[in-house]
């Protein structure tokens, strides 16, 4: 049988198909299987340099990828990574979310005890380069104006940006993006207030 | 096989039939990613790879596949291999995948890739077919590490800026900053795209035509 004259045949192409589908699936299932280890190794590296960012050195010495506490936010899952020394629990890291000008801005950020920002780090936006981008710490120390501020300083009305009677900065062009941000983290401070006893694990 | 004139393929991979300049192929990829010169040339090496790998696979099996279902034996070859591509260097080439990750999904609709499959892989040899995918992956490479460079040194005053962290530290000396330039934020914007490529199309054009009047007058003597 010549292959030219098979190659005609209606069965040949279903199974040809098949056969090409079963191959790619069998590859893929293979290089998934080999890859997944060093992917999640990598991705681990990741979450934990980002959080050693936003956490100043030295505060904690316990592994806080695997002290954790789930919470319920607006019925989204938020994970709480705990920073400790010791037994004494230092701090606190956990994401936050908030739409700015063309999507969500997600933002990590780390709270101490008293409620006070330690460190905020934007983890992923799809802000207009050039204008909107100067959240990330790469183009712009525009995140480190958190450091240290609280619910109580500045005060509720003051937290936003200078245009809205606030205290942070915005960018020429984009104010969006930096309110957003703002809001982003004063949610952030507000859900740690009212969740602080659960957080802590002392309401347990 | 020895008729197969391999000077031919790379010079239509690289400048006759080039991708982008000529076949106007992959303009979404190109658009989306030309916000800079490493950006460019990230994408370009990537798509150069599976662009190989497909054409060779192609040719391979081109005898075995029946005209009826090429497109969907294509298609499903060239995803597994930017799957593959994807899984690997989120596994072993991280650093690397935190800057390109976002475009290696990209190369699937590539339709440069399918193209190239279609239309020379499955009807010549496996070593014409790599060199065919190399020449065009090339080209393909140039024509967007050009078009980034354009854009990013008109929009944001830098070129190759970031080079460090795609090709390692090493390679730093190719990252410059104009100084005192904030740069036009319309080129990084998609119409500075279509603006910065209309241009370069038309001096592709341009160069053509020059060559073209070039071998005309050489050529008139001789046949005199």
């Amino acid at each position: 049988m010549n292959l030219d004259t098979l190659r005609d045949k209606l069965g040949y192409q279903p199974l040809l198909l098949g056969i090409v589908a079963l191959l790619a699936s069998g590859a893929l299932a293979v290089v998934s299987d080999a890859t997944a280890p060093a992917i999640a190794a990598a991705e681990a590296k990741d979450l934990r340099d980002s959080l050693s960012d936003v956490l100043p050195a030295g505060l904690a010495d316990n592994d806080f990828l695997k002290d954790t506490v789930e919470l319920d936010r607006d019925g989204k899952t938020v994970t709480i990574y705990r920073a400790r020394q010791g037994e004494a629990l230092k701090a606190v890291l956990f994401k936050v979310a908030e739409r700015g000008y063309s999507g969500e801005i997600q933002v990590l950020m780390a709270v101490d005890m008293d409620g006070r920002t330690l460190g905020v780090r934007v983890l992923k936006h799809t802000e207009t380069p050039g204008l909107g981008d100067k959240i990330e710490i790469r183009k712009d120390n525009w995140v480190l104006s958190f450091n240290g501020k609280s619910l109580l300083d500045p005060t509720p009305e003051r937290w936003g940006v200078k245009k809205d009677n606030g205290v942070f900065d915005q960018f020429a062009g984009a104010t969006i993006t930096p309110r957003a941000v703002v809001k982003a983290v004063k949610g952030g401070l507000e859900f740690f207030a009212a969740h602080k006893a659960e957080i802590t694990g002392q309401a347990a | 096989m020895s008729d197969i004139q391999y000077g031919r393929i790379i010079k239509d991979g690289l400048w006759e039939q080039n991708v982008v300049f000529a076949q106007m192929l992959a303009l979404c990829p190109l658009m989306a990613v030309t916000t800079s010169g490493t950006n460019g040339l990230g994408m370009g090496l990537a798509s150069t790879a599976v662009l190989v790998c497909a054409n060779v696979l192609v040719s391979l099996i081109r005898k075995v596949v029946s005209a009826q279902v090429r497109i969907p034996v294509f298609i499903v070859l060239i995803a597994t291999l930017v799957t593959i591509v994807d899984l690997a260097m989120n596994a072993w080439l991280h650093e690397l995948y935190k800057v390109l990750g976002l475009f290696i999904a990209l190369i699937v609709v590539n339709c440069a890739i399918l193209g190239r499959s279609e239309s020379f892989a499955v009807k010549n040899g496996v070593a014409a077919s790599a060199v065919d995918g190399l020449a065009m992956g090339l080209g393909f490479t140039g024509a967007l590490v050009l078009l980034g460079l354009v854009r990013e040194f008109l929009g944001a005053g830098t070129l190759f800026a970031q080079a460090s962290q795609l090709l390692g530290p090493s390679f730093a000396f190719l990252e410059v900053q104009v100084p005192g330039y904030g740069g036009a934020l319309l080129m990084i914007l998609p119409p500075g795209a279509f603006a910065a490529l209309g241009f370069l199309l038309a001096g592709k054009r341009i160069i053509d035509r020059k060559l073209a009047e070039r071998e005309a007058t050489s050529a008139e003597p001789a046949a005199a």
